[in-house]
């Protein structure tokens, strides 16, 4: 029996400063992984990963990342996408120095 | 100090302007990512966890004033004010923009550095040991063969599109300083009958399947070395494994063919290849050498030393650990470290790459190395200069004395910004070294070298340290394996792992334990780490990493 699909959002590079972005569900890539479109049916997330990765002149190497839906938006699952959403842990750089992203 | 002849300045002129056009054709469409992506690795830019990277190329580590002050103003220009050196002699900038990067490589230019060939299935960096030229147990200066290397391999037809990249060290010293068996090929300047020439190694590497490698040719004298490398490489691009990227490197090939087959190729091609160097290789490094000629080095440099020396503990410290010797009895090997305790290994704010420029430049004949330790080196300093230049390495964070132990930590980048890791390193690294601080334990346990690597593709060395540390990735958590007895010298080894792995948060007790257990089993001070775990073996660390499987089995 085929595994049963679980949540996902739709996560990249971006293009220029190819730092970490994820689709929201009004089409737009944004920082923040709060905003990530939460997406729990598998149809519809491999139509909105054909959407990302045609726009090849913005973003790079989109994915589907698996998270958790939390209270305040999508939540990842596993250590790197938290690193991918958070920065490195030796400098607060990356997005550590716009805007509050806490350590799961 | 090599200078760029006019034909190198306009090569990579040329080679950036083909850059710069290939950037703006992906960012304005007409260049997919599959299209831009071996391009951009030809010229050493990565997409990693959090930004692009930029690894530029420091050939045989060898850097003047004006070329580390130019990659001070890289650091503070497009990056975050800092820069990262590597292991292979390379510095990377975590966070550039893509846009950027073509003025990036051109202000590199301007001081003859560049980034090609630092990635892709080519030949990378020649490393070299960085004690070159001013070590007083080398046969000859490895450098100028190193620039020989590196023009003969950069943009070389035949291997731009080899089945892996490849990798060579050189050394002039049978002190194996610059890890050359554990490189694809590793050279050791040799001298036979008043001819010079290399001792040549071929199959080592570290990585998924860590293997030291062999010899392939006791003396190959430096007439026929070039041939006799080409013949080599061009063997292996043959023959090498293309199928499985696993098993492309060439100490794959050594291994399934056997040193004894690959030998009798070698030197089948190499009959076939010797006439097309009809001595032009020879005429170009004669042409070299002359770039490499040794400072005019000052008469009594030691003048004033002693009294230092004898007044200033902390100095006296610090010499006692950083300082190595020189040829000249009155010149010193002067090791800044970048390892303060809790910082991260090899990094370099963009004011201290100023600081040690500036040193170079004042006091030590305007030479800097950077070593695959990832440390900084002034090769040459008169010993009178020592007090003056620790006085400003003290200023700026740079005068930890630290050199060979325990917190002079190997560490690669991790998952703290590598795409391939699985598990951080640079923490680890931190917590160490700030630990062993916290217990003033440091001087006590002496010379010890941690290799911290945060994937299996061994970045860190992890295989030939003292103490390796491997994070691995198991079922979504971090976890640290660790091998005991690795060596990166001439007596080259690979280390043992001692058994399963620890928790992110159980790693640094463990290295407590095993460093316990070496303070405890040693026969005196005398006897350093190594040396005690040759004589004893994993069994007492064992013991004390896991105390419950002994209790188990009671």
């Amino acid at each position: 029996m085929a595994r049963a699909f679980t949540p996902k959002v739709i996560t990249a590079n971006d293009l220029i400063a190819g730092d970490v972005i994820y689709q929201t569900a009004d089409d737009r890539w944004s920082r923040d992984l709060a905003e990530a479109e939460l997406i729990t049916d598998e149809a519809h997330a491999q139509l909105r990963l054909l959407d990302a990765v045609r726009q090849a002149s913005k973003v790079v190497g989109a994915y589907l990342a698996d998270v958790r839906p939390g209270p305040n938006g999508p939540e990842p699952v596993h250590f790197r996408e938290d690193f991918r959403r958070t920065g490195p842990s030796n400098y607060a750089h990356g997005k550590q120095e716009t805007s509050p992203q806490p350590r799961a | 100090m090599y200078r760029y002849s006019e034909f190198d300045t306009a090569f990579l002129a040329a080679r950036n302007a083909q850059f710069r056009a290939q950037v703006e054709r992906r960012i304005d469409g007409s260049l997919t990512e599959d299209e831009f992506k071996p391009l951009r690795l030809m010229n050493g830019l990565y997409l990693q966890l959090h930004a692009y990277m930029l690894r530029v190329a420091i050939p045989y580590g060898t850097l003047n004033s004006a070329q580390m002050r130019k990659l001070a103003y890289l650091a503070e220009t497009w990056d975050k004010g800092y820069g990262h050196f590597t292991t292979r002699q390379n510095i990377q900038y975590n966070w550039p923009k893509l846009s950027d990067v073509p003025d990036m490589l051109d202000a590199l230019a301007e001081v003859g550095l560049h980034a090609i060939q630092t990635s892709g299935n080519t030949i990378r960096n020649v490393t070299a040991d960085h004690f070159a030229g001013a070590a007083a147990d080398e046969v000859a200066d490895p450098r100028p063969y190193a620039e020989l290397l590196r023009q003969w391999s950069t943009d070389h037809p035949e291997f731009q599109f080899m089945p892996r990249k490849f990798k060579i060290a050189i050394t002039g010293s049978a002190n194996d300083r610059a890890v050359i068996k554990a490189h694809d090929i590793g050279l050791q300047l040799v001298e036979r009958d008043g001819v010079l020439g290399a001792r040549v190694i071929v199959g080592g590497g570290l990585g998924r399947t860590p293997m030291i490698g062999q010899e392939l040719s006791p003396f190959v004298s430096f007439d026929d070395l070039l041939a006799y490398l080409e013949a080599t490489v061009s063997v292996w691009n043959q023959i090498g494994r293309r199928d499985n990227k696993y098993k492309a490197r060439i100490k794959i090939t050594v291994f399934e063919h056997g040193i004894d087959a690959i030998r009798a190729k070698v030197n089948e091609r190499f009959l076939k290849v010797r006439g097309q160097f009809k001595g032009a290789d020879m005429a170009l490094l004669d042409r070299i050498k002359a770039h490499f000629a040794p400072p005019e080095f000052v008469q009594n440099g030691q003048s004033g030393f002693e009294d230092a020396y004898r007044t200033d503990n902390i100095f006296r410290s610090w010499v006692d650990t950083n300082i190595a010797a020189h040829k000249r009895d009155d010149h010193a090997i002067v090791t800044i470290s970048l390892k303060a305790h809790g910082a991260t290994p090899g990094d370099a704010t963009a004011e201290q790459m100023r600081v040690m420029a500036d040193l170079a430049e004042c006091y030590a004949y305007d030479e800097l190395r950077i070593s695959h330790e990832q440390n900084v080196i002034l090769p040459h300093v008169p010993r009178a200069h020592l007090h003056a230049i620790f006085k400003a390495l003290q200023e700026n964070g740079l005068s930890t004395a630290n050199i060979g132990l325990i917190s002079d930590i190997i560490a690669c980048p991790g998952m703290d910004y590598c795409a391939l890791a699985t598990a951080r390193s640079i923490p680890v690294a931190q917590q160490i070294a700030t630990r062993f601080e916290e217990l003033k334990l440091e001087h006590e346990i002496g010379a010890l070298k941690i290799k911290i690597s945060g994937c299996i593709n061994a970045c860190g060395h992890h295989h030939v340290g003292h103490i390796g540390i491997l994070g691995l990735d198991r079922a979504g958590v971090e976890n640290y394996q660790i091998t005991l007895g690795g060596d990166a010298t001439e007596t080259a080894t690979i280390g043992e792992r001692t058994g399963p792995g620890f928790a992110y948060d159980q790693i640094v007790p463990a290295i407590e334990r095993i460093v316990e257990t070496y303070l405890d089993q040693r026969l005196d001070r005398e006897e350093s780490f190594i040396e005690t775990y040759r004589r004893v073996g994993m069994a007492p660390f064992k013991a004390a990493l896991y105390p419950e499987a002994r209790a188990d089995a009671a």
